[in-house]
This record gives C-alpha cells, sequence and structure tokens, in this order.
C-alpha cells in the first residue's frame, strides 16, 4: 500500500477564545488515497469546510497532526507551503471567486502567474484547459459574462492548469441546476478516472457523494462515519486493507 | 509572480476602478503640478543670478579694500584728505558708499605677499562728466570698473577686449537711442566721447569705439558703459592729469585667487586679509545674499506644495485599503494559489507607486507647460527690462527628483494597505462575504 497523499489525525480546531471558543473539529482522522474520490459529507455547519482547508493546509490545526505524502505539513513553511499550494493542489469553491473584470483566459491563468511561468507558456498551457473544457472561445470574454455552469467550469479549469496532484472542491455545484451540475460532476470524475487526479469534494448533495469512491460524514465536528461505495470499493482501497475506516471517536 | 507580472498586474489594477484612480491621481497631481511651478521659480531665479555672477566678474577673483573704521564709539570722523570713496564691483553694486582709507602701493605689496594671492591689481576708478555721439546731446554716465573675466550680457556687438590696446567700449542699451544712433547696429563701431575733468578742472574728451551693447542686469552693470582695460587706463590718466595727492590712491584693489583650492582656502585667505586689515569680497559673498533670500522663499513654497502631496498621501492610503477591501476574496484566492505575502506586498504598493507616477508624470508635464508659458509670458511684459531673466525654468535632475519624491510618498502610503492586504489569512477572506 502506498503512502497516503493526505493523512490527517487527532485533528481539532478551535476558533475563538474564551466564552467564544468554539471547537469545529473535535478530533478527526481521516486518510486521502492517491488517485480516489473521496465525498465529505454533513450538516451545515459540521465543519467539512473546516476540515477541507486543514487537509488543503490552507489552515493550521489547533492540535493534531496533518501529513502530505508521508511528511508533516507543519515542517513546511512560506515558499514551499506556497509551492505546495500552487503545484500540487488544485481548488474548486462554492463561490467561484472569479475575478469578473478580467477575460476567462487571465483568471484561468492566474496559478501560473503566481506561479511566475513565462507569458507564452501560460497562454498555450490556459488555452489547451480551456479547449479540454469546451470553453476556448470564450477565452477572450470577461469572466462576468459567462453563465453560472460556464463559470464553474473555468474555476475548474483554473483548478486544473498546474496539472494538480489533488484537487478540492467545496460544494461544486451547489450554485447550478441539476443539468448544469450533472455536467460539472461528469467533468470532475472524468478527470479523476483519466488522469488519476485525486478527488476531494464537500457536499450535501446525495447524487454526488454516491458517485464517490468513498464517503465520510462529519456531524459536530467529529467523523461519524465512513463508507465505501460498493462499486467503487475495489479501485479505492488495496486488497487486505479496509480502507482504514476513520471511525468516528466517542462521544 | 515574476516582479515582471507584479508590475503588470499593479498597472491593470489601477484601472479597474476608473473614477477612484483618477480621483486620487487628481490630488496628486495637484502637488505635483505645484511643486513643479515652485521648484522650477528657484531653478529660474537662481539660474539667472548665476548668469549674473558670471557678467559681475570671473569666480577668481576678490576686491580688497581697508576696513571701514569704527564710528559707533568714536566721535566725529576727523577729515581726511586722502579718503576715497569705496565702491564694489560695479557701479551699481551692492556695498558701495562710505569712505574709508585708500589702498596705497605699499597696501598692494602687503597684499601681494599674503599666501594664496596669485595678483593684485589696482582698481581704478573713474568718473566721467558726460558721454556724447557726434556732437548731439551729451548725457551723464557712470563707468563701471573692469574686472577680468567679467562676461556682460549683451543685447548686440561683442565683449569689450580687456587685452587691446585700442580703447573700447560696451553701452547700455537704453543709450542707444538717445545718444543719436537709429539701431543698435548702428552704434556698433561708432564711436563715442567721454568728457573727463582732471584734478584741476581742465576738460579733457576720450573718444573711443562702440564694440558692444549691454543689456540691464539685475545688478553689475545695469545703466553703466563698459570699458577695456585701455579704456580705463586712458580715462584715469585723463582723470589724474594734475592731480598732487591721490594719484597712487585706489579706493579698492582686485586680488585673483584660485577658487579651485576650496572653500576653506579662500576662506583663510580671506581670513589673512582680515588680520592685515583689509576687507575682500567675493563675486559670491555679494550675490549669496540675494541667493539666500531667493532659496528661502522658495523653500517656503515648496513646503507648501509638498503639504499638498502629503495630503495626497492620504488620498492614496484611502484608495487603496478600499481597494483591498474589495479584493478581501481576491487575495485570499491568490493566497491560497500559494502567491506568498511579499507578493500580495508587493503588489498593492506598486499599485500606490504607480498611481503616484501617474499623478506626478501628468503634473510635471502640465506644470512645465504652464510654467514656460506664463515664465515667457512674464519675461516680455513684468520682467521686460530685465532680459534673460526667465521667472521659472527647469532642469532634468529637479523635475526627475519630483517625480522620485511623489513617487517615494505615493509607496510609503500604499506601505499601510499592502501590509494589510498582505497580513489577510487566505480562509478569513474566503469565508469574506
Ligand atoms: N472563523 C471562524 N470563527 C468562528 N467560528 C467559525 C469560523 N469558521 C467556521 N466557524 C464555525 O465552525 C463551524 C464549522 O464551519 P464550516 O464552515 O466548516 O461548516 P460546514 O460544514 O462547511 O457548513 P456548510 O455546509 O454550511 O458550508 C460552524 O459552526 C462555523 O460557525
Ligand atoms: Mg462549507
Amino acid at each position: 500500500m502506498s503512502t497516503p497523499v493526505l493523512r490527517v489525525e487527532g485533528l481539532h480546531r478551535a476558533y475563538g477564545r474564551g466564552p467564544t471558543r468554539f471547537e469545529a473539529l473535535k478530533g478527526v482522522d481521516v486518510e486521502v488515497r492517491a488517485g480516489e474520490s473521496l465525498a465529505i459529507v454533513g450538516k451545515s455547519g459540521s465543519g467539512k469546510s473546516t476540515l477541507m482547508h486543514l487537509l488543503a493546509l490552507l489552515d493550521r490545526p489547533t492540535s493534531g497532526s496533518v501529513e502530505l505524502n508521508g511528511l508533516p505539513a507543519d515542517r513546511l513553511r512560506g515558499r514551499e507551503l506556497n509551492r505546495v499550494r500552487n503545484q500540487t493542489f488544485g481548488f474548486v469553491f462554492q463561490q467561484f471567486f472569479l475575478t469578473p473584470s478580467a477575460t476567462v483566459l487571465e483568471n484561468v491563468i492566474l496559478p501560473l502567474k503566481i506561479a511566475g511561468v513565462g507569458r507564452g507558456e501560460r497562454k498555450r498551457r490556459g488555452m489547451a484547459v480551456l479547449e479540454q473544457l469546451g470553453l476556448a472561445d470564450k477565452a477572450k470574454n470577461k469572466a462576468i459574462d459567462l453563465s453560472g455552469g460556464q463559470k464553474q467550469r473555468v474555476v475548474i479549469a483554473r483548478a486544473l492548469v498546474n496539472d494538480p496532484q489533488v484537487i478540492f472542491a467545496d460544494e461544486p455545484t451547489g450554485n447550478l441546476d441539476t443539468t448544469t451540475g450533472a455536467a460539472v460532476e461528469d467533468l470532475l470524475f472524468g478527470l479523476n478516472r483519466e488522469r488519476g487526479i485525486t478527488l476531494v469534494v464537500v457536499t450535501h448533495d446525495e447524487e454526488l457523494a454516491s458517485r464517490c469512491d468513498r464517503r465520510i460524514t462529519v456531524r459536530d465536528g467529529r467523523i461519524e462515519a465512513s463508507a465505501t461505495a460498493p462499486t467503487a470499493a475495489a479501485t479505492a482501497a488495496a486488497p487486505g486493507e479496509p480502507g482504514r475506516p476513520t471511525e468516528g471517536v466517542a462521544a | 509572480m515574476t516582479p515582471a507580472d507584479v508590475v503588470g498586474s499593479a498597472v491593470a489594477n489601477t484601472f479597474r476602478s476608473k473614477t477612484r484612480t483618477i480621483l486620487t491621481v487628481l490630488a496628486i497631481f495637484i502637488g505635483a503640478f505645484t511643486l513643479t511651478i515652485t521648484t522650477g521659480l528657484g531653478t529660474g531665479i537662481n539660474r539667472y543670478i548665476d548668469q549674473t555672477v558670471a557678467e559681475i566678474g570671473a569666480e577668481d577673483v576678490m576686491t580688497v579694500a581697508h576696513q571701514a573704521e569704527e564710528t559707533t564709539d568714536d566721535g566725529p570722523r576727523e577729515y581726511d584728505p586722502d579718503a576715497v570713496t569705496a565702491s564694489g564691483l560695479g557701479a551699481d553694486g551692492p556695498g558701495g558708499g562710505g569712505t574709508i582709507d585708500p589702498i596705497t602701493d605699499d597696501d598692494l605689496v602687503t597684499i601681494a605677499a599674503i599666501d594664496g594671492v596669485e595678483s593684485v591689481e589696482p582698481l581704478k576708478q573713474v568718473s566721467v562728466d558726460y558721454i556724447q555721439h557726434d556732437d548731439g546731446t551729451r548725457y551723464e554716465v557712470s563707468v563701471g570698473s573692469f574686472i577680468p573675466g567679467m562676461e556682460l550680457v549683451l543685447a548686440s556687438g561683442e565683449q569689450p577686449d580687456p587685452d587691446a590696446a585700442a580703447a573700447q567700449v560696451a553701452i547700455p542699451v537704453d543709450f542707444v537711442e538717445p545718444l543719436g544712433f537709429d539701431s543698435q547696429a548702428d552704434a556698433l563701431g561708432s564711436e563715442v566721447a567721454f568728457g573727463v575733468a582732471d584734478a584741476t578742472g581742465v576738460e579733457h574728451v576720450v573718444t573711443v569705439e562702440v564694440v558692444g551693447v549691454s543689456e540691464a542686469g539685475l545688478i553689475g552693470t545695469g545703466n553703466s558703459v563698459s570699458p577695456n582695460t585701455a579704456l580705463t587706463d586712458e580715462l584715469y590718466a585723463a582723470q589724474a592729469t594734475g592731480a598732487i595727492g591721490q594719484t597712487d590712491l585706489y579706493g579698492s584693489a582686485v586680488v585673483t585667487f584660485d577658487p579651485e583650492l576650496g572653500e576653506t582656502a579662500t576662506q583663510a585667505l580671506k581670513d589673512d586679509l582680515d588680520e592685515a586689515g583689509f576687507t575682500a569680497t567675493t563675486v559670491e559673498d555679494q550675490i549669496g545674499a540675494f541667493q539666500s533670500v531667493i532659496d528661502g522663499i522658495v523653500l517656503v513654497l515648496n513646503a507648501f506644495a509638498v503639504i499638498a502631496l502629503l495630503a495626497a498621501g492620504f488620498g492614496i492610503v484611502n484608495t487603496l485599503l478600499m481597494s483591498v477591501q474589495e479584493r478581501t476574496r481576491e487575495i485570499g484566492l491568490m493566497k491560497a494559489m500559494g502567491m506568498g505575502s511579499g507578493r500580495v506586498f508587493g503588489l498593492f504598493s506598486t499599485e500606490a507607486t504607480f498611481i503616484g507616477f501617474l499623478g506626478s508624470a501628468v503634473g510635471v508635464v502640465l506644470g512645465m507647460v504652464a510654467g514656460t508659458a506664463v515664465g515667457d509670458a512674464l519675461a516680455t511684459t513684468m520682467f521686460a527690462d530685465l532680459p534673460g531673466l526667465t521667472l521659472i525654468a527647469f532642469d532634468p535632475t529637479s523635475v526627475a527628483s519630483i517625480i522620485v519624491l511623489v513617487m517615494a510618498i505615493a509607496f510609503l502610503a500604499g506601505t499601510i494597505p499592502a501590509g494589510r492586504a498582505a497580513r489577510q489569512d487566505p480562509i478569513e477572506s474566503l469565508r469574506y462575504e
């Protein structure tokens, strides 16, 4: 069994101080394996986004450990951390976070620009990704002029442009109608299958969660249940490894 | 992000909120414009003064005279038949008047022996009764003292040649028509006559060729004629005819020294002369007073302009704080995508600097256009009789330093919002509504 891409153990995350202190995560263990698709589900306010941000190294836990490819993530500082965020991860947020006045292409190549990739190379890779998502003809349009589904595809293009190892998606279809949502899902799972990109999806959507290889349910800051989708179980977990179900800690 | 991308993005961001940017740029523009004009004023006037310095005399001479006696507490001054009227450089020069002991040949020897004195020449003071051309009207006129290295501001013709054997003179432009010349060109090459009364009251007439027509100046030649050495000697000889006492007595002497040796050497020379009982005045001393007044005024004006710029700096702080606020989520996103805090800081401070650059570039360009127009207009109206005076002038260094100064102020103002943007936490920013 290869080392998991991400592994968190005994993860706590508290917000605030004193009487207003609130523990959003109360001891969470999760493993994300290379190439799998993992759904994080749970009620609103249960701590799904908090968990995803910790997995994506955007936030630091109050206590507990986060390992990236077997190495402790709290060793990463400054430049290295930024490199990981930039090259290893891709993000798809519920709100699109596109710069409205900039063109579609400019939005898509933002991670490349941050990475310091040259102008020509940026354009080439940006256009290639847009081509792939069927948005090449919109490259020069302002981001604000696109429909919701198109915007979400631009966001996916932006997440993909750096060829990441893991894509984190926080409610990627929450803003879309059923048909468009399904198209975006197909796109994400296609990338997962064909390019082996690991998917971590936070969702309320039962249908989307059921398409993932595995799901974990968060309730009040703890993992309640971990289930492996029957069809995907074989590919997701190596034989003899029960997928290290991250059981909820007893309350 | 590469530095080029940071600059490119910052410039693009500047134009995202056009109205706000334009208003901020306008505030900076006003400050930069004012600063350009006030600095231009300083440059223009000082340039004119420098030009005047060249006119009055070279930098390597100082006028030396006996120190005026203390008159405050020793009662009425005793009559001294040998006392002469002292005068500074040039007939209209400041610091003239008052009777002092004359410079004698012995004094000249004493002065020549002082360390640092390269040569010493008595300053021959001549006064003529009138100037006349072709039996026309006679006019009163004063004769300027000729100092080697002196350069006149000429309206036409040439500088009187100090080494020429023949007597030469330059007359002030105001004398051209009254003397009966049709034009300046007509005057050049013509002869004028000076009437000189000698010690016994006998009238001598000295004729001389006009080689130049001089402009009026701020100080210096003014309305006196400028002779060359030959003419001075000739007039002096005529004036001294029959004199008994004063022949070898002069009001002052001109000492040549080496200005290359620096301020301290010059000061040491002055001190030595002072000890020997003489006062020495360099051209700089005379001009220095003017220049320090002008510099003081310009400094105050510049201070006002800088205050305007500081106010504009707060405009930049305000604009960019708003911009940081508006772009909170964008900043969060860029940080989530691995942009370092330093780059975020760079992005916003570059944006501030660019706004400063826009305001100052526009301000400086329009300031130069307006300043030049006003300067030219004044030169032909208010200052028509001070030719060569361009009230507002510009030199590349001061113009460039205005732009750099404004950009520096803008950068400093930008550090406040840029610091705030750099400190933003990616998660908080992404949660921001
Ligand atoms: N910065 C913060 N300060 C204080 N409390 C916070 C902060 N961020 C999150 N929380 C709290 O932590 C809990 C978990 O928040 P989180 O955003 O992870 O929920 P979620 O499961 O993603 O919910 P949703 O499905 O509505 O997005 C919530 O109760 C929230 O109020
Ligand atoms: Mg959430």
